[in-house]
């Protein structure tokens, strides 16, 4: 057995052709990706190095502040949001006739591309002939605003775009992790007198704890790198209104060809990730692991 | 919360006010319920139905209205004049490539992870599962300039490399949960009798783990189909173009046909529902095996 499964040579034939794509294509730009960002380059030309001009630039640049805020807003969104996809979870998990219809009816627009959402989303809120202000105004609301061309609202009306997108997504995870929690203790508390709200919050919450938190850091990692939709709904407009962290990259080094510039934001965005992963997993370490 | 509770609840309860009153608490949780699930569903029917209107119905009419008259002319017209043929030929061929080389690779290094004995395996394993944090922005830069060097920039190829190593690290965390389910007895008694370890991956191991490649294959389709960045930075030629980007520039063409752009994004849609009708538990039980185990 030792023998033939410790063959080094097969070993390297079956790793080193995925390790060598991932070496290359992801851990091998990101390292770069804080090197560029040390250069002053247009992309095509050739390379000046500025030092740490790009970071100095970044931390003062007002526009950058505007779209990392925008970030961190869909990321608070987000997460708050999952209360509420807990919720439906919790009544979902209760032997629902009709429960998996309704958990695959919700999923259905995840599997969507953020283009299309985008889209469909651009049409509902189309000012004149869109289903949202049709509906407003047939309930007797006077001028609706044009939600994707008003600075106020555009940001609301995106997070609302994600809410549908993402909602399938976390109750299918919810989902299953209450349907792993073992009957007796649910019986037990019954058996106690716990009313089924109880039962929901202080057994089933608590017992699935692990998974909330990790659905905590997809949601605010999820967030802080989105891109797809918000480029295809607004163009980060109307005047940077919707400018988020990685579009804000993407307009820098692909639109105006401030490749140096666009490397920095790219590898703020990369640290910024890596870091709240690390806080969002130390904070919510208490609780983990819950044993039954 | 739950119905099963409430139903439980019922049984136990004697008096007729406690039944009553969660009888209407049962009624409200439905009514709930399927409200979220009318929000989730109902846009997708209205794009449906706008994707057979003409300029005239969009317009003048409530966008409530159902198609007088069934324009299925706009998909034809679309789906020729469109370039959007094209487009999705070019998203299935690059879907499929990927998604077979990916759930390939993948399961190569589950097979040496979690079933040869290596002393590096712990530390190679956390490579792969930290790429699953690393955002794509981060590398895109980078990622451009290589394939420019290497003449790879609007080839096909590029995207193909790209969407395999992006979606290798969640591919081999949902693997990884299976082999370490599978029983190892039939692989050890073909040691045992002699066999060579491609002989036991490819005839042994890999059928065992065809439930666990549906289920790989089919989340990594899903991102492949839908994916945008890569295309909209690394292809330029209509070509090489996949659905995403494509109808992204038929629509900067069509701003006001509505009908036309309600039938390209249907058509872009249809093969991930199809999908979804054949395999639904399939994805459900790749989300939760993708999320939860991380």
């Amino acid at each position: 057995m030792n023998k033939v499964m410790s063959n080094k040579l097969v070993i390297a034939l079956y790793v080193l052709p995925a390790l060598l794509l991932i070496v290359t294509l992801i851990y091998g730009p990101i390292l770069l990706t804080g090197y560029y960002g040390l250069m002053e380059w247009n992309g095509v030309g050739p390379m000046t190095f500025v030092g740490f001009d790009n970071y100095i630039e970044l931390v003062q640049d007002s526009k950058f502040w505007d779209s990392a805020l925008h970030s961190f807003l869909l990321a608070i969104f987000s997460t708050l949001s999952l209360a509420g996809y807990l919720i439906i979870s919790l009544i979902l998990a209760g032997k629902i006739k009709g429960s998996n219809l309704l958990r695959k009816i919700y999923l259905i627009p995840m599997l969507l591309s953020s283009v299309a959402i985008a889209q469909l989303w651009i049409k509902i809120y189309d000012p004149n002939n869109g289903m949202l202000n049709s509906l407003l105004m047939a309930l007797g609301v006077e001028n609706p605003p044009a939600w994707l061309a008003d600075p106020k609202f555009v940001l609301y009306a995106i997070f609302v775009a994600i809410l549908w997108q993402y909602a399938g997504f976390y109750i299918i995870i919810y989902y299953a992790a209450l349907k792993g929690i073992p009957e007796s203790l649910i019986e037990a508390a019954k058996i106690d007198g716990a009313n089924p709200v109880q039962i929901a919050y202080k057994i089933k919450v608590p017992l699935i704890a692990g998974v909330i938190k990790v659905t905590v850091v997809l949601a605010i990692v999820g967030s802080l790198k989105y891109f797809d939709l918000i480029y295809v709904m607004t163009g980060g407009g109307p005047n940077g209104a919707s400018e988020v962290i990685a579009s804000y990259m993407y307009q820098k080094a692909f639109g105006s060809y401030e490749f140096g510039y666009g490397s920095a934001v790219a590898f703020f965005l990369l640290i910024i990730t890596l870091i709240i992963t690390w806080i969002t997993r130390k904070l919510t370490a208490s609780g983990d692991e819950v044993q039954y | 919360m739950g119905g099963k509770d409430i139903m439980a609840v019922n049984k136990q309860s004697k008096g007729a006010d406690r039944s009553i009153y969660s009888r209407v608490g049962m009624i409200v949780l439905y009514i709930a319920l399927i409200i979220v699930a009318v929000f989730q569903i109902y846009p997708l029917i209205w794009l449906f139905l706008f994707s057979l209107k003409s300029n005239a119905e969009v317009f003048g009419l409530s966008p409530f209205a159902l198609p007088q008259d069934p324009k299925w002319e706009n998909y034809i017209r679309v789906w020729t004049d469109g370039n959007i043929d094209l487009y999705f030929f070019n998203s299935v061929w690059i879907t499929v490539s990927s998604v077979l080389l990916t759930v390939l690779l993948a399961s190569f290094v589950t097979f040496a992870i979690t079933r040869m004995n290596w002393k590096m395996n712990k530390l190679v394993l956390g490579l792969f599962m930290v790429g699953l944090m690393v955002p794509i922005h981060s590398a895109l830069i980078p990622l451009f300039d290589f394939f420019l060097t290497l003449d790879l920039i609007d080839h096909p190829l590029s995207i193909i490399l790209s969407y395999t190593a992006f979606n290798l690290p969640l591919t081999i965390m949902i693997l990884l949960g299976f082999y370490y389910t599978l029983p190892r007895e039939v692989e050890e008694a073909a040691v045992v009798d002699g066999c060579s370890v491609h002989r036991i991956f490819f005839q042994i191991t890999l059928p065992m783990t065809t439930p666990v490649l549906a289920t790989t294959a089919i989340i990594n389709m899903i991102y492949n189909w839908n994916e945008f960045v890569f295309v909209n930075t690394f292809i330029s030629s209509d070509k090489f173009k996949t659905l995403t980007v494509g109808i992204q520039n038929f629509i900067g063409q069509y701003l006001t046909d509505w009908g036309a752009i309600g039938a390209t994004l249907i058509i872009s849609i249809i093969p991930i529902l199809i999908a979804f009708l054949v395999l639904s538990n399939r994805i459900v039980e790749g989300i939760a095996a993708g999320s939860i185990k991380g």
